[in-house]
């Protein structure tokens, strides 16, 4: 077999795969005729009402801005403080029992403080994202300075870079590969949070979808349409990062060797 | 067998180590790891450090290039005690200390920031050149053999033009074929550009092929035990009495025996 039909067929796998679950979905809730969970063409029409009644983008827009600015602010303050920490061991003595303490908290327990300081709107639920893409962001920017070799921080020095071109020109390239991992990760939890946080704290967004098309009139095709929703536009958010772990400057990061 | 501290007494060693001492704290017991080595090294020689592994060669190589200070003594280059890196005395890693995230053009030209940019790519050529990574300019060191990423590193250190060369068993890790290449290329390279080159090895026949003085160390805490002059021309007759001589005398001097 030629390798572009081989390509071909793996990509057309997973397709056929979920287009077989989709069939025996649908077959499933024909034939059960109980209200455990629309069907996927119940599911396509709750799709189609929300784009008829001009929710659908105004949805998607909200939660990915808050999404936006949670995670955009978290990397900016994050990255740059997790490479100091991790640079001086003595930082690092000092506040890591604070980021220890901190970390086993989830960030849905800062809901009710959240609305406190920020009221019901999109500053709590981007406060929220921030908390929970902070310090995943910070350990991670912690842990790729840990990681990198002593012998490429020396070769460094040796050719008489000054601190800042060290920073530059070294430790930056040098944690890049990580860093980049460690974003799209928390891209995905940011994705999962702001669901959460649109459930309580505002009245837009593909959370309070779910939960308003439940109370609003127990509508669960639009139930299942937010969550379908939400899990293809996490996949695309995911795909996009994964793109930026292809550049050829990084792949050293990511082999076995 | 000749003894000697500096080949050249009558002239300013390029390098001057005096009472080298070098004491590591581990878990609260002071463990000494250098004791009183001295030694002398001409503008442009090639020496080797050899010595049982662990002994402390790469120690004093780190302080040469002043990654690491003594705990005694002191190490002065022209005259100038060693108080850091310096891009005029450059350490070579083993090949893993290329920058995986430039390509090749990318770490010879790490180093030459200060340069216009003419001139930069103009020693960029002149060494791809010489060390013959011809066809590579856009390659990461990740698609490279071991010894290509060997020769990279050593082409990055020349071409910011140092006056000496650090290597820390640079051949360490590459197979016996392509080490005893890397050996006769680095010999063409150092006598077309005269560095001064200090090279620590384990392996006693590099150290005989290629040093014009080879330095033996004891065990820890090491010292100089002996300095030997390889008084053979090159290129050399690896079957040659007066090679097996210097051999021998050295493999004594470490207290191994002739046969296995």
């Amino acid at each position: 077999m030629r390798p572009k039909e081989l390509n071909l067929r793996v990509r057309i796998r997973p397709i056929a795969f979920i287009a077989i679950l989709l069939v025996l979905w649908q077959i499933a809730t024909v034939r059960s005729r109980t209200h455990l969970l629309p069907g996927p063409w119940e599911t396509v029409g709750g799709v189609a009402d929300l784009v008829r009644e001009g929710v659908l983008l105004k949805y998607v827009t909200a939660s990915l801005f808050r999404v936006t600015w949670g995670f955009v602010l978290a990397a900016v303050l994050a990255i740059p403080a997790g490479l100091t920490i991790g640079w001086y061991p003595r930082l690092e003595m000092a506040l890591n029992p604070l980021i220890q303490i901190l970390r086993p908290i989830s960030p849905l327990a800062w809901i009710p403080i959240a609305i406190l300081w920020f009221g019901v709107g999109d500053l709590a639920a981007i406060f929220l994202i921030f908390l929970s893409c902070f310090l995943p962001l910070l350990l991670t920017a912690i842990n790729a300075v840990h990681r990198v070799p002593a012998m490429y921080v020396n070769a460094g020095r040796n050719f008489g870079l000054s601190p800042v071109n060290l920073v530059f020109r070294v430790l930056y390239p040098a944690v890049l590969p990580q860093l980049i991992t460690g974003l799209r990760i928390t891209l995905g939890v940011a994705w999962i949070v702001v669901v959460a946080a649109e459930m309580i704290a505002v009245n837009s967004g593909l959370g309070f979808l779910i939960v308003d098309a439940r109370n609003a009139g127990n509508r669960y095709d639009l139930v299942v349409a937010g969550m379908v929703l939400i899990g293809v536009i996490g996949l695309l958010l995911d795909q996009t990062m994964r793109t930026l772990e292809r550049a050829k400057s990084m792949r050293w990061g990511y082999s076995e060797d | 067998m000749a003894l000697a501290g500096s080949i050249l007494p009558s002239v300013k060693p390029k390098l001057s180590a005096q009472h080298i001492n070098m004491v590591y704290t581990r878990d609260g017991a002071s463990v000494p790891v250098l004791s009183d080595v001295n030694l002398d090294v001409a503008n442009g020689e090639f020496l080797c450090i050899v010595g049982p592994s662990g002994c402390g060669k790469s120690t004093l190589l780190s302080m040469i290039g002043g990654f690491l200070a003594p705990t005694g003594g002191e190490i002065r280059i022209d005259g100038q005690v060693v108080s850091g890196p310096d891009p005029r005395r450059i350490f070579v890693f083993q090949e893993r200390g290329v920058f995986p995230w430039l390509t090749v053009e990318g770490n010879i030209e790490f180093g030459l920031f200060r340069l216009s940019r003419e001139e930069r790519r103009r020693r960029v050529a002149h060494y791809i050149n010489m060390v013959g990574l011809i066809g590579f300019e856009r390659a990461y060191p990740a698609e490279l053999s071991g010894g290509m990423k060997q020769r990279l590193e050593v082409a990055r250190a020349l071409a910011v033009n140092p006056d000496m060369l650090l290597l820390d068993e640079p051949f360490g890790a590459l197979d016996s074929i392509t080490r005893l290449t890397m050996r006769s290329e680095l010999l063409r390279i150092w006598e077309k550009e005269r560095n001064t080159i200090i090279f620590v090895t384990h392996d006693i026949d590099e150290a005989v092929q290629m040093a014009d003085r080879v330095a033996v160390m004891s065990g820890r805490p090491a010292r100089i035990q002996e300095t030997v002059v390889i008084d053979i021309p090159h290129p050399r007759d690896i079957s040659s009495a007066r090679y097996l001589e210097l051999r021998n005398g050295i493999l004594e001097q470490l207290g191994l025996a002739h046969q296995i």
